[in-house]
């Protein structure tokens, strides 16, 4: 592992008595490719909300690119380049496709406190719209608006959003969850194409995309980390295969 | 995929110069068309273009920006009364008095922006009820700026560019209000279609989302109040010039109630939406409660629920789906 990018330590978080996230610690680096997995209701989208700033952790620090941004703002982590994904899109949706992207790109590049200029248009953006989005194969959508989109089309805007944000961690809840395959298909491409040197966690129920995509797994089961390693272990590891695997792992074991 | 933005003409997709040079031209037939039904009565429609711009005003936070607000005359009520004093003062020149309600309502704007925007749902309607309600009781009370519930009279505005003076018949007051309406109403077309304008729109249909792009939301929200109040200002200016009396009746909780259901009427979210409700609600008040002073209120709630029941995003919105129809037909055409 080079430069650690984004970095937990000894995370927790509580909400009244239930603890969701026990002390969890680990560090991802520039380039890695790393699965976040469990079972339902083990706290990985808790993790997600702790890392990207919409919860407070209730012990622990995060910190992104050596610096403790724990109790930074939301929008003050996207500045710093961390970026994510959610598990139910959540997109804007009386404005059009291109619209939604032109703003992440016109954030990003501090344009917003504009209040007279046409905005879409300006080439910079337009260029940097349109490739987003044609990278997700959607640049022929760029003026429906988003709620006339399929829900495998607005997961593909979802991570089109994401990348226009130009990130160096991104975090991906469940990208592929509930699309239908051929748009699956197009988000496996386009997070395979992400730019190599950007460090990428994603929460991921489809193993088969688990051990295609990631170089390195960790576990996550009522609350605590369990394991992180090689996916190729994490099939031997008795007890992730208690908590999370069961049949899966088997299967796959003695194939 | 042009008929597409054309039907959802709400919210027109892209910003372009015709769009404003068409906000001209219709702003200035409809002064044309007022003054052709109403020679005799230019003082209604300059208190409806007084109105008309408090719910513009209105728009930009309800519609553009997703707050909810019932406290939105003090704005105006309160630059009414700034310009009033301000005339009574010895400072009468009308641009002089307009820019003195601008700026009155971007500072009232932006106080109550910031305590209002602070909160979300019903908090938030709550608490700008009770902005509201405190300002007007201010405004009761404070009989020394204000004349309490006599109000300010004998606000007597100077010639406009030292020319024109504010004549009894009201057309000096309304060949000024059209105009002041036109230009606000261009300039508030290029800011919702700016970035700036996007963002906003943005922050109400997701704020957690606008968030995780990166936007500083409250700040955001603020500013528009603070927008919104320049262009409530400058309606609460234009009613004391014309007026030349500010009572209480422009700073209450009624008066923010009917802004908010003009909006509702002709659409929120959209510029067109809240002219064309203003209008029309103004328009249909003057009409029925001159031929039945006693069950008007009915008939516009009747309306009211005609327009919620068959156009819930109101009547741009069926203006929206004839033009989308029409490009429909011409498109099938060989």
């Amino acid at each position: 592992m080079s430069q650690s990018l984004l970095e937990l330590r000894n995370v927790s978080m509580s909400f009244g008595g239930m603890r969701v996230n026990d002390d969890i610690s680990f560090s991802i680096g520039k380039g890695e490719r790393v699965a976040l997995i469990g079972p339902n209701g083990a706290g990985k989208t808790t993790l997600v909300n702790v890392i990207s700033g919409d919860l407070t952790p209730s012990q622990g620090a995060v910190h992104l690119a050596g610096v403790d941004v724990t109790a930074l703002p939301i929008s003050d982590r996207v500045d710093a380049g961390l970026v994510r994904t959610f598990q139910i899109t959540r997109l804007f949706k009386s404005l059009t496709v291109a619209q939604n992207v032109a703003l992440a790109v016109m954030q990003r590049k501090g344009l917003t406190s504009n209040i007279f200029s046409s905005p879409i248009d300006r080439p910079d953006v337009r260029r940097e719209w349109e490739r987003a989005l044609g990278t997700l194969g959607i640049a022929h959508l760029a003026d429906r608006q988003v709620s006339q989109l399929a829900y495998g089309q607005q997961r593909l805007l979802d991570l089109a959003i994401g990348l226009a944000l130009e990130p160096k961690v991104l975090l991906l809840d469940e990208p592929a969850a509930g699309v239908p395959s051929e748009e699956s298909s197009k988000i496996i491409e386009a997070i395979d194409r992400l730019p190599s040197d950007i460090a990428v966690l994603m929460i991921e129920h489809d193993m088969d995309l688990v051990f295609r995509f990631a170089r390195r797994v960790l576990v996550l089961a009522n609350g605590k980390l369990i394991f992180q390693g090689d996916p190729r272990e994490v099939t031997h590891h008795q007890e992730v295969r208690r908590a999370y695997l069961g049949s899966y792992a088997d299967a796959r074991h003695a194939s | 995929m042009t008929d597409r933005i054309l039907v959802n003409g709400v919210s027109a997709p892209r910003f372009s110069v015709p769009l404003e040079l068409r906000a001209v031209a219709i702003t200035l037939a409809l002064g044309a068309l007022g003054y052709t039904l109403f020679p005799d009565d230019l003082a209604f429609l300059t208190r409806l273009i007084s109105i008309t711009l408090l719910v513009l005003s209105l728009d930009l936070v309800t519609g553009y920006c997703g707050v909810a607000t019932l406290g939105h005359a003090a704005i105006y009520g309160v630059s009414a009364y700034v310009v009033g004093n301000a005339c009574l003062a010895g400072h009468s020149d009308p641009l002089l008095l307009l820019l003195v309600g601008a700026v009155a309502g971007a500072l009232m704007g932006l106080v109550s922006g910031a305590l209002v925007t602070r909160f979300r749902g019903l908090p938030q309607l709550v608490l700008s009820i009770a902005v509201g309600q405190l300002i007007a009781a201010l405004a009761n009370k404070l009989s020394s700026v204000t004349g309490g519930s006599d109000g300010l009279s004998g606000i007597s505005p100077g010639r406009l560019f030292g020319i024109y003076a504010f004549d009894m018949y009201g057309r000096t007051g309304y060949v000024f209000s059209v105009a002041v309406l036109m230009v606000v109403f261009v300039v508030l077309l290029r800011i919702v279609h700016s970035p700036f304008g996007l963002l906003c729109q943005a922050i109400k249909d997701d704020s957690l989302r606008a968030r995780m792009i990166g936007a500083r939301v409250y700040p955001r929200l603020v500013l528009m109040y603070g927008l919104s109040g320049v262009v409530g200002g400058i309606g609460g200016a234009l009613n004391a010039i014309n007026t030349g009396v500010v009572g209480l009746d422009s700073i209450g909780f009624e008066r923010s109630a009917e802004a908010l259901v003009m909006l509702v009427l002709g659409g929120a979210g959209s510029l067109w939406g809240a002219l064309i409700g203003s209008i029309v609600f103004q328009v249909f008040e003057h009409y029925v409660s001159a031929a039945n002073p006693f069950h008007w209120m009915t008939m516009v709630g009747a309306l009211l629920i005609a327009v919620v029941l068959f156009a819930p995003k109101g009547l741009v919105s069926l203006g929206g789906l004839l033009a989308g129809r029409a490009t429909y037909v011409m498109r099938r055409r060989p």
